[in-house]
């Protein structure tokens, strides 16, 4: 019965949100509650007294430890996600805005890294064991073990200093206001996520389509006449698709955090340097509130990719 | 112990593993060596005369901004993260197998509590999860440890319980429980062994993990503090060096890389020495 | 009447080791007839059977041979002219029927695709695809088209598999054990579905299995295989009343005897099969054979080809009749 199911499995993910909601509330009070209120005093730089009450209850300020949860907790489901000092620009807002541009990056880099992975995937498991083989895995093991801080330095480096071409250096400008600079500006952070999602998605291909090859119905459709390619497409790659659907929905995810880094050296206005930026200027409200919207995407993303590969086995009901 | 052996040689006939274990000891090795002091030079010593030259007799790796030795640095840095790495997976391994088995073992409500607790840090991307954590504790080596185990706990209590859950509903754990077989030795004699395997291919793959988010953490500033040497600081230097100074990016990056691969090969190698059918897909 | 297809002097082995699978396997098949193919497991017949259509798994592969089939050898032809031959000249049917689908596609776009991928000149299609179904024993062909092959038992996936190996109407339909993983009761629809396709349709067959009992009122005549060779072949009426080769002998002993009175223990041939590559220049059967004499195990006794029967044995059993 899908409708039960689906019903089980949203109330798992609620419940795993209330967790990740006292987690994080957790983490980020193991700083001693001094600290929070001393800054208070001295960062209320540019808030408005209003803003500062709101403040107060969002850390629910003079109460016992639970009171703070729930006050939080309160605040933040109302969309109060609190107020930036330096700015005095709500949270939400501010929000709003960074997780558009995260999102871009995160798309683009997964569109990228799964086309790149299910190729050279695909290429490798012709033949296995041969060199074309060695060398797509040789590529993988690269894509992994090469860190994402290092292939952007060295981009930037070789694209900034030699080549004089540097998108990034400009302003940043949004889809809607300059589609080209966008793009420009999108392409080597995406480039460079997408180089790292390739390597999980291409072994995820690879061991998928050849341990779907031997299988007999693969036998049964070559042994009746079918082409070639309608064997590859339809019933390997077909059938190997849902370990490949699960690994990227993983890793999108996994680059809405891994963001961070490359948001950072290509100046991206996105979530991870939101995150950054408020770590270092030490306003806990956006940390607390970026890291709570994170989770949320992610269990979100997860929840996504399950009904997308309930749709695409059938034998799931 | 007869059966240790026998995986031990299948190990020996995978070239990746053979190959990674190799790169893995050679970075041990210079570890070792900067940790008992034995590096050519002082990592923290400074000479401003010989600022940003390139690799040279003296020094191998060449310099950075401040003169001081690049390679000396980097065996030092390699030391910092293996180190790191080391004490986040081990602490990661305890807990998390642990916490898998008793939960996978004893089942019910105390399970369910392990599987939600670890769905709830799942539920953050590894950075992200390391930042906060090591906001809130500290930079020192410890601190980043302990932040790195916390979010690799929850993929040790996985592979751990999975095994647990598949052996124990098999008939022969039945009716040796019938037979009135204690529950440890039931554990340790037919369940831990199915464990050990799916464990240690992790281990080898959470290291080359660890030291990856290690590196990133010192790269945003969040770890090793300057003036101690850590290769994703040295990478983060050498952001503004690059253009005129390559080898202030070159070595410490190619240090990463390589350790990388060799704990993901030794994990592949891992993973097909250990694993009953045997497969070669690699 | 001509010969449809003839096996020579096939032999297939492992590819890493050169290990014998199977050794100068002679068969043929005249239109309209049908050969079963009898033998335990590791015999070699399923390896026989898959070499025809150039199906035989990872690993393995033949090592001397001809198939021939209408003028052409199949092991050497155009890669291109076997796919066209395959589902549509000549079909097969599998083992496992739960698996032998594809999971993710509905019964009737695998059924359509064997006509997409083919010249054919069926005009409508999907009526087609669904009649096929009906004269196979499916209820519902409507249903059953927008069906995954999990929704259905074992024994209607083969129906399935049949109908879809008879869609294009092949001259020759080999059939490797279809019912081995069925029960007793859906076996005997099975074979008696088969058979009347058969005769419909006046095609040739190629029917493997391990039981004995199954072939005998099913096909023209036998061959028998014991470790990768053939030891005998004759008219099934030959086989059962008068069978030459020991190994043929006691297979026929060892069928349970329903109407037996008597408390007899069920008859069973002492001892395992031998490896096929591991078998010498002597008789494979020896070990086992209780005429077994000296010279039966320093030579190998080739199939010794007298009218319709043949018998690889140098003391072969003298008929009873």
């Amino acid at each position: 019965m899908k409708k039960s199911s689906l019903l089980s499995r949203l109330l798992s993910v609620a419940t795993t949100l209330f967790g990740i909601s006292i987690f994080v509330f957790l983490v980020l009070r193991v700083i001693p509650g001094d600290t929070i209120t001393s800054s208070l005093g001295i960062e209320t730089g540019a808030l408005n007294q209003e803003q500062i009450e709101s403040l107060r209850k969002y850390y629910g300020i003079d109460q016992p430890i639970i009171g703070q949860y729930f006050s939080w907790i309160s605040s933040f489901i109302q969309g109060d996600l609190g107020f930036s000092y330096s700015t005095g620009a709500p949270v939400l807002q501010l929000t709003k805005s960074a997780l558009l541009v995260t999102m871009e990056l995160a798309l683009l880099g997964t569109t990228l890294g799964v086309f790149l992975g299910i190729s050279v995937g695909m290429f490798s498991a012709r033949k296995p064991g041969s060199l074309r083989d060695f060398l797509g895995q040789f590529f993988g093991l690269l894509a992994l073990a090469i860190p994402g801080f290092v292939l952007s330095t060295t981009i930037v480096t070789v694209m900034a200093n030699k080549f004089q071409y540097f998108p990034n250096g400009n302003e940043y400008m949004s889809p809607v206001e300059d589609l080209w600079m966008n793009l420009q500006q999108m392409l080597f952070p995406s480039l460079v996520l997408g180089i790292a999602v390739a390597a999980p998605v291409m072994r995820t291909t690879r061991s998928a389509l050849l341990e779907t090859v031997d299988k007999d119905f693969v036998r049964t459709a070559i042994g009746k006449g079918v082409t070639a390619k309608a064997v590859r497409l339809k019933h390997i790659l077909r059938n190997s698709l849902i370990p490949i659907v699960t690994m990227t929905g993983i890793q999108f995810g996994y680059l809405l955090g891994g963001a961070v880094i490359v948001e950072k050296i290509f100046a991206l206005p996105g979530m991870g340097r939101q995150i950054l930026d408020a770590i270092n200027k030490r306003e806990y409200a956006t940390v607390q509130s970026s890291i709570m919207v994170f989770a949320i995407l992610f269990v979100t993303i997860n929840l996504i990719t399950d009904l997308i590969y309930r749709r695409i086995d059938p034998r799931i009901k | 112990m007869k059966r240790e052996r026998t995986w031990i040689n299948y190990y020996l006939q995978s070239t990746s593993g053979i190959v990674g274990a190799v790169l893995v000891l050679i970075m041990i090795t210079l570890s070792l060596i900067s940790a008992f002091s034995l590096a050519p030079h002082d990592p923290l010593e400074q000479n401003p005369m010989d600022a940003l030259q390139g690799p040279s007799g003296t020094y191998w790796f060449g310099t950075d901004q401040f003169g001081r030795d690049i390679f000396s640095r980097s065996i030092d840095g390699m030391r910092r993260s293996l180190s790191v790495a080391l004490l986040s997976v081990g602490l990661a391994t305890l807990f998390g197998v642990t916490l898998g088995v008793v939960g996978g073992y004893l089942g019910r409500w105390i399970d369910n509590i392990v599987v939600r607790a670890s769905d709830v840090i799942f539920a953050f991307p590894a950075i992200l999860l390391a930042l906060a954590i090591v906001n809130s504790l500290g930079n020192s080596w410890i601190d980043t440890s302990i932040a790195i185990a916390i979010v690799y706990t929850p993929i040790f209590i996985r592979v751990a319980r999975g095994p647990v859950l598949s052996v124990k509903e098999m008939d022969y754990i039945k009716s040796a429980r019938v037979l009135g077989y204690s529950s440890p030795r039931i554990l340790g004699r037919h369940i831990l062994p199915n464990v050990f395997a799916p464990v240690v291919v992790q281990v080898a793959l959470s290291l080359s993990w660890a030291i990856l988010t290690e590196s990133g953490l010192s790269f945003l500033g969040l770890g090793t503090q300057p003036p101690d040497a850590s290769l994703g600081l040295m990478v983060s230097e050498a952001q503004a060096l690059a253009a005129f100074a390559w080898w202030s990016l070159a070595f410490p990056s190619i240090f990463i890389t390589i350790v990388v691969i060799g704990l993901n090969l030794v994990g592949d190698g891992l993973r097909d020495a250990l694993d009953p059918a045997r497969r070669s897909t690699s | 009447m001509r010969s449809l297809i003839s096996l020579q002097g096939l032999s297939i082995k492992t590819s890493s080791d050169g290990r014998s699978l199977t050794s100068d396997v002679n068969i043929s098949l005249i239109e309209g007839e049908a050969l079963g193919i009898v033998g335990e497991s590791g015999s070699g017949k399923t390896l026989t059977a898959l070499s025809i259509l150039g199906l035989l798994p990872r690993g393995v592969e033949v090592a001397s041979g001809e198939i021939s089939f209408n003028g052409e050898n199949l092991l050497s032809i155009d890669p291109e002219r076997l796919r066209e031959i395959r589902g549509k000249e000549i079909s097969m049917v599998y083992q496992d029927p739960m698996t032998a689908l594809n999971p993710v596609m509905t019964v009737g776009n695998q059924l359509l695709e064997v006509l997409d991928c083919h010249n054919h000149d069926v005009k409508d299609p999907e009526s087609h695809v669904k009649q096929s179904l009906i004269e196979v024993g499916i209820p519902d062909p409507d249903r059953a088209l927008k069906s995954y092959p999990h929704e259905f038992s074992g024994g209607m996936r083969q129906r399935v598999v049949i109908a879809m190996s008879l869609l294009l109407s092949p001259k020759l339909l080999i059939a490797d054990e279809p019912t081995t993983a069925l029960d007793v009761t859906i076996q005997r629809q099975i074979l008696s579905l088969v058979s009347k396709q058969r005769s419909r349709r006046q095609m040739s067959m190629l029917w493997i299995t391990h039981d004995l009992g199954v072939v005998a009122n099913l096909v023209d005549r036998v061959a028998v295989m014991y470790a990768g060779r053939i030891v005998e072949v004759g008219t099934t009426k030959q086989i059962f009343n008068s069978p030459q080769h020991p190994y043929t002998q006691g297979l026929l002993a060892s069928l349970p005897v329903a109407s037996s009175h008597r408390k007899n223990r069920l008859a069973s041939i002492p001892g395992v099969p031998p490896k096929p590559w591991l078998v010498g220049q002597s008789c494979s059967f020896a070990d086992r054979c209780q005429f077994a004499q000296k010279s039966c195990r320093e030579r190998l006794p080739l199939l010794d080809t007298r009218g319709t029967k043949s018998v690889a044995c140098f003391y072969p059993i003298a008929s009873s009749i």
